[in-house]
Formats: C-alpha cells, structure tokens, sequence
C-alpha cells in the first residue's frame, strides 16, 4: 500500500455548506502530517460599517452576514443591545422570539439533515440523487422545512430576513388566529421529525469520536435557544459578556475566519452535539424518548452521528413551538421601550456596553456592542459558531484522515469532506469561507 | 435536431453575500423536485457535490465582487453562461458589503482582523454588471422566490419575465395597509423603491429600507424633500438611502447629497 503513504487530498470548493471554503490532508510516510479547513469567502467587513450606525439598525444588519440564520442574528443583536441598555423584555414577547427561532432551527435542521448532510450517506451527490432513490424522505424534508418556513413567515413577516424584529420584541405581534393556524402542520412536522430520527438513526457511521471541549449555552428549566448561561463540559458557567472576555479569536493566513479558543489556549465545539452535551436533561420528554430510540447516550462525541442529533432538535423545536402555538395570545405590547442612551449605565469613555448570546442553529453566536450617548454604535464584536468550531473541525479531519489512511483517496476525499460538514459549518458567517484540499504526494 | 429534447442546463454561483437569495431557491418546496427535473442542475455547489462543466444554458449568480480573483471569476462565470440571470442585491448593486465604498478599506480591515496583510480585498463592492455584461436581474435581500421561478419559467417557455418595476407604494395600497409615510410621518423609502417582496415591511408597521432597491422611475430628491419637511436630519436620510442597496446609483447620488 506504498500509494497511500504519501499522498495530499485537496478539494478546492466544498459542496452542500454555506459559503466558500476548502479543505487540505497531507499524508506522509503513512501518517497525517497537515490538515487545514480553509475559509476563503471573502471578508464583508460586518463589525466596522456597524460603526456609526443606529442601535435600532443593528439586527437588520446583521442579519444580513447569513440568509441560513438570519433569526440567530437578529435575536443575539437585539439581547446585546436590550443588556447595555439593562431592559428585560416581557416574558410573552420573549416566548414570541422562542417560536420565531423554532421556526428557524426546523427549517435550517431539515435543510442541512436532508439537503446536505444525508447525501453523504447513500453515497449521493446530493438531494436530486436522494430523491431517485427514496423520494419520499426527501418530500418529507421539505415539508420540515416549509413548516419552519411558515413559522418565520407568520412572527418574522418573511422567510429568509425576517422584517418583524426588533430590538426590544417585534413591531406588531402577529394575531391569536395567525398563530394558531400553525397548530395543524406543527402536528405533522412533530410526526416527520420522529421519522427523522428513525430514519438517521440507521445510517452507517464511520466509528470516530472526538475529545471534544464543549461550550454551549444553559437556560433555566429549558433547553438553551434563545437566551440563557454559556457553560462548558469542563466546568464554565458565565454570563454571556464574560465569556466574551475568556474566548480569544486569533488571526492566521489560511483563514478569512478568526479562530476561537478559550482562555486563548484551548479549541472548543460548540452546536448540537455540545448543546445535547451539556442540556439532554432539558429536552422535551418524547425528543428524549426519541433520543433514546435512537440509541443516543447522555452524549455524543461520534461527529458523524450529529444528524440524530439535529433531528432529535427537530422534535424538540416542533413540541417547543406547539406549546407556544397553543398558550399564545398577543403580548400587551408588542416591544419593551427603550430608554434614551444617556439614562443608561455608561462607563467612564460615555459607551453603555452589552452582550448577548443565543444557540443559532449551528452553535453559539455571540455578539457584543458599545453604543455611544447618541445610540450610535462605537464598535462591535460577532463571534459566529463557525469560527469558534474551526479548530475542531480540523482536529476532525485529522482524525478521519488517520482512521481512513486504507481508503482510496476518492473514499478519504469524500470522508473528509463528511467530516467537515458534520458541523454543518456556515462559511458566510464565519467571515467575518471553506476550501477542502486533499492533496496526496507521490 | 433530432432525439428526445435536451433539458437546459442551470448553474448558481456565489460571489460575496449571505447565501440567502441561493436558499430562496431550495425555499421553493412546492416547485423544487418539479424544477430540478425541468433543467439539468450542472454546478450548484450549496446543493451538490456533482460539478459538470460548462457552457451553460442559465447562470443564476448571487453575490457581489470584493476582491481581484472574483473580478476574474466574474467573467469565467460570463464566458461559460448563455443566459446569465444576477439574483439579489448584492449582485445586482454591491449590497450591504458595499457601505465599504463609503471608508477605506483599510481602516475596515483593521476593524476585524489582526494582520490586514493576510486580507485580499478590493477597496469597493460592485455588482457583477461592473464586470460583464448581464442579461437579468432579479432585484432583492432576499429575491422573492416566485420571482426567481418567473424568471426561470419564461427563460423556458422562451418569453420574457413579468417582474414588475413600480414601487412598494402600489404593493402596500393592493394590500391595504395604512402609510407609514402620511399616518406615522415615519421615514419611508417605498415611494422609490421597488415592488417585489409584498409591502411587508409597512405590514408589519414599519417602514421599508430600501432592500429591493430603486424603482424603475424613482424620484429620490422629492421623498427626500418630504422627510426633511417631516422633521429628518441629513445623517438620518444618509443612513436611510445607504443601507442595502447603498450602491444603486439612483440612491447613491441621494445619499451623497445629504453627505455633508
């Protein structure tokens, strides 16, 4: 097998992710000697045109970094900003927010369950192939998806950046009769999402797990969506201004994303396997149920396996956002009032200062703002899951490059790029882009 | 010709932009399955990992140019397409990225990353009708997915598309909703912007940014006139026309007017 022991696999443009990105596998002298996951969507520049902009502008910008995600943007914008102004929205408008990004992990979780990842384990090219094989898994996909879609459509006012958000809640709270509308196809995503996770929980899984650090967020009594504590499996409980503090992005050449490590030291996961990690105890008792049949422990570190996982999310998001269906009745006011900035708490340079952190559908989006005395904001500060996953993602390809030194570099090439969109990485986030080279020296 | 008739083939290409206006397209969950067996999808890379090469009969392009190898990739992309269709406001005008056009980029750069030398980025986003000829586009952040179906339906029953080139304006009064402009006095650009997404920012009770654009005759000075009547301060009508489409002309050279 002299062929295998020296060899470099590159795949210049990933398929089935968001964005543009690369991947690079040296092997030599039968072992992994590189690895890179590569980000080369080009930057965007979103934290300095935020500078000078209102504070009410804000998640309508950034919403706009990702057309996958907008909701987890436009919800961390807005928790940042309602914490530097210290306003706590009412709990309605609050559960009203909790359906919108229901909507959004459905529809983003059909999408990337169905569209991208489950291709790669019938040995399709993508969901066109899928649907000639079982046209009927691929129907229910989309289903799924529209179902997430209808949700967004009806609270945010559109499906791909909603106009309905703002900070402090929303600008018309959607009628009772709108919203119990959603009540019937709820009831039939519920049902596909179970069959979601039937159906995965039988795929063939490569036999990896990964050491990995986990950081998600934690809720009280709820699994973590839109709010809460961000923890770690090694012990962290902060708020989300702290850990902005201890996760240190660094900089380097390979990459238009910056790379996260916590404490500056130590490469982290963030996403489901993390949140399932670290908040199985808090999730709905049929996803539960659901998570046992499909023979999920307390945790998961197979990266291959986080398709059960996103779908087990799926039931939860459908039973979650049901229960707010059925008790929804339109908050008293649609937004909390936000004070002028001068009454707020300024620090000593005259900048009120806030973060905020929420579980966009690929893991922990954090932002963090300083808003001058003229509601302007003086500078800001976006850590999308992506980049704080990068480091993670690549300690997996080295491991399914190790695991797969036997396969034929057209199998290891496939693996790979498996590997990579286990994470269901989104590379226009993460730019503040992805490029999967497998290059084999003989 | 003889045989059994070819299906034409489509590519989608991203340049700089969020993926949003890619995913109105697998947002179509209705007409998906039926539209990927009217044409031959030949390079979609969100989609699949199957690449064929070109030419191609369609390129739907998403995404705006910000650095030198996409300017190159841009006329690739134009030499490889009969019918090249631009998709959003990014393609269409620069998009968002493009309130660069209004700093330096340098300065950008330093905002975001630790060692600018590793960036290559030009000092402006363009759309791709900076760079090649274009045959369509569909205006909006997002397009409107049945508009993108319009267009992709017409270019196969060989017609032209039906998208419409009026104002939010006549959306909102086919809709009934009240003026944000004359009720609320609230700074609104649907008198100049185009229709497309269905009035749903005055829906909701807000007004609209400008997302789709200018309209086909858009009087910018004259709504500018009325916000300042209605008590906006030049910075505020700044920001209003530069958002989005910042780099559309029309909202360009009204942007800059009150830029003092």
């Amino acid at each position: 097998m002299t062929h295998n022991r020296d060899r470099s696999l590159d795949v210049d443009a990933l398929a089935r992710v968001e964005g543009e990105g690369g991947l690079h596998v040296v092997v030599k002298d039968g072992a992994v000697s590189e690895v890179a996951f590569n980000i080369f969507e080009p930057p965007r520049f979103f934290e300095a045109f935020l500078v000078g902009r209102r504070y009410e502008e804000i998640p309508d910008i950034t919403a706009r970094i990702c057309g996958i995600c907008p909701v987890a943007y436009q919800m961390t914008s807005c928790a940042a900003v309602e914490d530097a102004f210290g306003v706590t929205v009412d709990p309605q408008v609050q559960e009203l927010r909790r359906l919108l990004y229901c909507g959004e992990w459905l529809q983003s979780h059909a999408l990337h369950v169905y569209f991208l990842h489950a291709p790669d384990f019938f040995g399709c090219q993508d969901a066109v192939e899928l649907a000639a094989l079982d046209r009927g898994a691929v129907q229910r996909g989309l289903g799924l998806k529209k179902t997430g879609n209808q949700i967004m459509t009806i609270v945010g006012g559109r499906a791909v950046h909603p106009v309905n958000v703002r900070v402090g809640g929303f600008y018309r709270a959607p009628a009772r009769a709108t919203v119990k509308a959603l009540e019937g196809p709820l009831r039939h995503a519920l049902e596909a999402s179970l069959e979601t996770v039937k159906w995965v929980s039988g795929f063939d899984f490569p036999d990896v797990e990964g050491d990995y650090l986990f950081v998600a967020l934690r809720d009280t009594g709820r699994y973590p969506v839109e709010a809460g504590r961000v923890v770690s499996s090694t012990g962290l409980d902060c708020s989300p201004g702290e850990f902005a503090e201890v996760a240190v992005e660094e900089h380097v050449a390979r990459s238009n994303a910056l790379h996260a490590r916590l404490f500056g030291r130590l490469p982290y996961l963030t996403g489901p396997l993390a949140r399932y990690a670290l908040n199985a105890d808090l999730l709905t008792p049929l996803a539960r149920g659901a998570a046992a049949e499909a023979g999920l422990g307390p945790e998961c570190r197979n990266p291959f396996r986080s398709i059960v996982v996103r779908a087990v999310e799926m039931v939860f998001a459908c039973e979650e956002a049901l229960r707010i269906v059925e008790a929804y009745e339109p908050p008293p006011a649609p937004a909390a009032a936000m004070p002028v900035p001068a009454a707020g708490a300024v620090t000593d340079a005259g900048m009120l200062t806030g973060a905020g952190a929420t579980e966009a559908p690929r893991g922990l989006l954090l932002h963090r703002y300083e808003i001058d005395a003229n509601g302007l904001v003086h500078k800001a500060r976006i850590m999308p899951p992506t980049s704080q996953n990068q480091l993670s993602i690549e300690a997996d390809l080295f491991r399914v490059a190790e695991a797969g030194l036997d396969l034929s570099l057209e199998e290891l090439t496939h693996r790979a790029e498996t590997a990579v969109r286990n994470h269901d990485p989104c590379i226009s986030c993460a730019t503040h882009f992805l490029d999967l080279t497998v290059e084999t020296r003989s | 010709m003889t045989g059994p008739k070819r299906r034409p083939s489509l590519a989608v290409w991203k340049f700089a932009s969020c993926d949003g206006c890619q995913l109105s397209l697998l947002d179509l969950e209705e007409e998906l399955l039926a539209l990927v067996e009217a044409v031959e999808i030949s390079h979609f890379l969100e989609l699949s990992r199957a690449v064929v090469a070109g030419p191609y009969d369609v390129s739907l392009v998403e995404g705006s140019v910000t650095t030198s190898h996409d300017a190159e990739r841009a006329k690739m992309v134009r030499a490889s397409s009969r019918f090249l269709v631009t998709i959003g406001a990014c393609a269409t005008t620069g998009g968002i990225q493009a309130l660069r056009n209004y700093a330096a980029v340098d300065d950008y750069v330093g905002a975001v990353y630790a060692h600018p030398g590793f960036i290559d980025t030009l000092a402006t986003s363009t759309p791709i009708s900076s760079h090649v000829p274009v045959d369509f586009e569909v205006r909006g952040c997002p397009v409107n997915p049945h508009q993108l179906l319009e267009v992709l339906t017409a270019y196969l029953a060989g017609r032209a598309p039906r998208i419409p080139g009026y104002t939010v304006c006549q959306e909102c009064k086919a809709a009934a909703n009240v003026c944000v402009l004359v009720a609320g006095a609230t700074p609104c650009l649907g008198p100049v912007t185009r229709a497309g997404c269905g009035a749903v920012c005055p829906g909701v009770g807000r007004a609209c940014f400008g997302c789709f654009g200018p309209s086909a005759t858009a009087n910018t000075s004259s709504l500018a006139e009325r916000l300042s009547a209605d008590g906006a301060a030049p910075a505020q009508i700044v920001r209003l026309f530069r958002s989005f489409t910042a780099s559309a002309p029309e909202f360009a050279k009204e942007s800059a007017a009150h830029d003092a």
